[in-house]
């Protein structure tokens, strides 16, 4: 009788995983990008205090840029994080796409600070040193990096785990 | 008035040795919050002994909210605030930020419908639904009032003029508590809300005014207001970007859970999901 009930358990987490497939994936995007936000301010601002809090080269458009995505990766932390919790009480939580959605939030974020925000709208370098340029290619090839491994997990979640295609039709 | 016009850092000490100077505009600004905290206390023994016994967390929350605008108009911070700018940074986020979350959890509103009679209250609650307070309490026009006023605050004169005229001085730290009250109540529902607005309407405008809240800290770290050195521009702004986020987080925090609970599923509409075990 248990063993039954734990089978179909299993049935309706896949299907439901499937259901909340970008559910998952966006859970773990905002969620990614709010930690690797907040890495940066705790790793580089204030352990290592290699980041400046403010660059006399900021542009206007830096000065908006950095706020608006500062703002945003403190809700999303929290956001992304409840999500979470949403989809393990809706029993649909897939965490290898979750992981995927982690890895693209975390690696779209340090590649667009690494590249637009540090060298385009000037807001800080990641270290006040003559050889920058080794510091940008370790932190833009450590973003690329994050991308990849993002695309691979969703890549692999993606259209997978589908009993027969009846999932469009069950969901209605 | 010119007793707060900005004095060199030298001569601190003895501007601060004359307190007495001070007394009126703390008198003023202390007196409605003794007010709120007494009505507060008579307004739970009231309405318990109509009700069951009025939650002790929120007396807790209100009394901690008191203290935080109390700390801030009055007593030593709000002293050196005259002079130093950390200090009135420290001042204005107690004020404008930490009292009005803690008043607000503290469910004013709620509390005091259950002391009056029902027709009263009714009256009270149709008061709540008109336009007027739809215009304030939505969360577009609540955060443009609170971060549109600090955006004024900082980058014109009128932080110079506010340490001139008593009257200003008043004015805009009623200001600041209102704006961050009406701010807070527009984000988070403790009390009851006639004009509900949606959770992804106010979220938006969360992140939009967090983000005005931040660029300004960062606009005055390199352009302190008039009269404020060097130094004490870039910690009073670094005070205000990280003490903003602070008391945000817990304002996201309790966004993002009634959010959550708004949204609990309902067994039927899940496939497969109903409490097999029960069965």
């Amino acid at each position: 009788m248990n063993r039954q009930s734990d089978s179909t358990r299993e049935t309706s987490s896949a299907l439901n995983e499937q259901i909340y497939s970008t559910r998952n994936l966006w859970s773990g995007i905002l969620f990614g990008l709010g930690l690797i936000a907040f890495l940066d301010e705790v790793v580089f601002h204030q352990l290592l205090r290699w980041h400046h809090f403010y660059d006399q080269s900021t542009t206007d458009i830096g000065l908006i840029s950095d706020g608006l995505f500062h703002a945003f990766s403190w809700f999303a932390t929290i956001g992304g994080l409840f999500l979470f919790a949403d989809l393990r009480r809706r029993n649909a939580l897939w965490l290898t796409r979750w992981w995927g959605g982690v890895f693209l939030g975390a690696g779209i974020f340090q590649l667009y600070d690494g590249t637009v925000q540090h060298k385009v709208m000037g807001i800080h370098q990641i270290r006040y040193v003559e050889n920058v340029i080794i510091y940008d290619i370790i932190w833009n090839v450590f973003a690329i990096l994050l991308i990849v491994i993002g695309v691979i997990l969703t890549r692999r979640t993606a259209g997978k785990n589908q009993p027969g295609g009846r999932v469009s039709s069950e969901r209605v | 008035m010119s007793v707060y016009k900005h004095i060199p850092i030298h001569s601190i000490e003895t501007t601060l040795s004359h307190e007495s100077t001070f007394i009126l505009p703390q008198l003023i600004l202390v007196f409605p919050f003794l007010l709120m905290f007494v009505l507060y206390i008579i307004a739970i023994l009231l309405s318990n002994r109509k009700y069951r016994k009025w939650p002790t967390y929120r007396t807790v929350y209100w009394m901690m909210g008191v203290f935080a605008a109390i700390v801030a108009v009055a007593g030593p911070l709000a002293v050196k605030a005259h002079v130093y700018f950390t200090a009135h940074m420290l001042a204005h986020l107690f004020l404008g930020m930490l009292a009005p979350l803690l008043l607000a959890l503290g469910a004013p509103v709620t509390l005091f419908l259950r002391t009056i009679n029902v027709k009263r209250a009714r009256r009270i609650t149709k008061l709540l639904k008109r336009k007027p307070i739809r215009i304030v309490t939505d969360p577009i026009v609540a955060s443009t009032l609170n971060i549109g006023g600090l955006w004024l605050l900082y980058t014109t004169s009128l932080y110079t003029v506010m340490h001139e005229h008593i009257l200003i001085h008043i004015l805009v730290h009623v200001h600041l508590f209102l704006a961050g009250y009406l701010f807070t109540i527009s984000m988070i529902y403790i009390d009851p809300a006639a004009h509900r607005t949606s959770y992804l309407y106010r979220s938006v405008v969360f992140i939009l005014a967090l983000a005005g809240h931040g660029i300004l800290s960062k606009y005055i770290y390199v352009n302190p207001p008039e009269g404020v050195t060097e130094e004490q521009g870039e910690i009073g702004a670094m005070i205000m970007y990280y003490g903003g986020d602070l008391v945000d987080i817990i304002i996201i925090f309790m966004l993002c859970l009634q959010w959550y609970r708004e949204t609990r599923p309902r067994f039927s509409l899940e496939i497969n999901n109903f409490p097999t075990k029960n069965i």
